[in-house]
């Protein structure tokens, strides 16, 4: 009933039908189960980078862009959930505001709820209902994301990194992790005197590698300074490039089938976690008990371990 | 199977002319530490730009800030809209520099909460988890 209405297009009804996904309900993934069967065709954008890099303001951006070029547009931005009352407070839209009152535009918050790695199940689960639902450009904006945040990659077919000037030397740029996953380098607030300098270090970073890049693309660096939409139109226009890319080599479903894995295991991991964390919580006395007093580490690893197994 | 606690999403945003957030900034992080999701959407806002906002992230309470003087002009265009897009079980509440001879007429047109200053935050939380338990017939567990 509900998807009926969603799949017609009525705004409320896909909102409500998002809401029902996002918390697991019967109603929600029974749909979902069915808009699987209509994604696979959208292109799935993933920005990433840092706080404060400009990654919201890069989507408003974009979103104008991609609605002018007559796309149906599905935006999805996570935002950290708090670790000691797990509410959050959710600022990306702000970059946006009456970017949404534009036709074919949908923006989603949704906060992380404990998931680790810069995306979420939850989110996954978003991208995929959308892409079921007839949005054929989606974006996903990670929460500001660290070093190790990639899990993005294995989400989306297009994965754009955001740097800023004046964050690091190129000991930075060498490191694994966030600089390795990019198909695109975005260096925003290019006016910055230091943005030529960046250029340079990504640059080099890239040139040097040994590694063969993903699929053979070799990543791309682009300029922009969100705040006044220089270097936008150049930006949209790189995504498409690796969108034809991917394409023409035969990737573009293949992405899709590893994004499904990636959401499954997420969902996998989440139950698990769930378990560890009540078995943990539940046996918080004597885990300290055994590991302050008695120092026994190895015996009540295993003996823990083996709880979690029983209630599996 | 997968089991997520529901959270009460709230969005908060200035309606109309009055460049003045402190206030909507302290309330929204009060309510993330009361353990709610808050989009927060800022300055300037029109009653068109808040409904869809709020449509688009199926919020269950739009909060709305204003100290501009503007609330018995601006609020009925919110309600209006409110209505109009069928947003029928969205709490709504007000806070800012409200004259208090003003609370019931606001809560004639459909606001569910004023928050005057000097309201303190935990009264705001809690009367926002109660008027959303009322009127989306949900128990928000604490």
């Amino acid at each position: 009933m509900l998807l009926e209405k969603a799949l017609s297009g009525d705004e409320l009804a896909i909102s409500k039908l998002l809401t029902k996904i996002e918390y697991f309900t019967q109603e929600g993934l029974e749909s979902l189960q069915e808009l699987i069967k209509r994604s696979g065709k959208a292109h799935v954008i993933g920005i990433t980078g840092l706080p404060g890099g400009g990654k919201s303001t890069l989507i408003s951006g974009l979103i104008s862009e991609y609605a002018k070029r007559g796309h149906k547009v599905g935006v999805v931005l996570i935002d950290p959930s708090s670790p000691f009352s797990m509410g959050s407070f959710m600022g990306n839209r702000i970059r946006m505001v009456g970017k949404d009152l534009q036709k074919n535009v949908f923006i989603r918050s949704i906060a992380s709820r404990g998931n680790l790695g810069g995306i979420s199940a939850e989110a996954l689960m978003l991208i995929e209902a959308l892409d079921g639902l007839g949005f054929d450009k989606i974006i996903i904006e990670t929460v500001g994301a660290g070093q190790t945040d990639t899990d993005i990659v294995s989400a989306v077919h297009t994965v754009g990194v955001v740097s800023v000037p004046g964050t690091g030397d190129e000991i930075q740029a060498l490191k694994a992790g966030i600089m390795e996953i990019g198909d695109i380098y975005i260096i925003n607030k290019a006016d910055n005197p230091e943005a030529e300098m960046l250029y340079e270090t990504i640059k080099f970073a890239l040139d040097s590698a040994e590694i063969n890049f993903r699929d053979g693309w070799t990543p791309r660096i682009v300029k922009t300074i969100a705040i006044k939409d220089v270097g936008i139109k150049e930006l949209a226009n790189v995504f498409e490039e690796h969108l034809n890319y991917i394409k023409s080599h035969g990737l573009f479903d293949k992405r899709i089938k590893d994004r499904r894995v990636k959401m499954v295991e997420l969902l996998l991991r989440k139950r698990v976690e769930d378990i560890i964390s009540k078995v943990v919580k539940e046996s918080s006395n004597y885990i300290s008990k055994e590991i302050n007093e008695k120092h026994n580490l190895l015996n009540l690893i295993n003996e823990i371990y083996n709880n979690i197994k029983l209630s599996l | 199977m997968l089991m997520s606690q529901k959270r009460i999403k709230v969005l908060i945003a200035k309606l109309g002319l009055d460049g003045h957030d402190r206030g909507a900034k302290v309330v929204a992080r009060a309510l993330k530490d009361a353990g709610m999701e808050v989009v927060y959407t800022g300055l300037r806002q029109t009653p068109e730009q808040i409904v869809k906002a709020a449509i688009q992230e199926d919020v269950d309470v739009i909060g709305v800030s204003i100290l501009s003087g503007a609330h018995l002009e601006l609020i009925p265009l919110l309600i209006k809209e409110i209505k109009e897009k069928g947003l029928n079980d969205v709490v709504v509440v007000v806070g800012g520099v409200i004259p208090p001879q003003d609370i019931t007429r606001l809560k004639e047109m459909g606001v569910d909460e004023v928050f005057l200053p000097g309201s303190s935050l935990k009264e705001i939380s809690e009367k926002i988890v109660k008027a959303v338990e009322t009127k989306r017939g949900i128990k928000i567990a604490s």
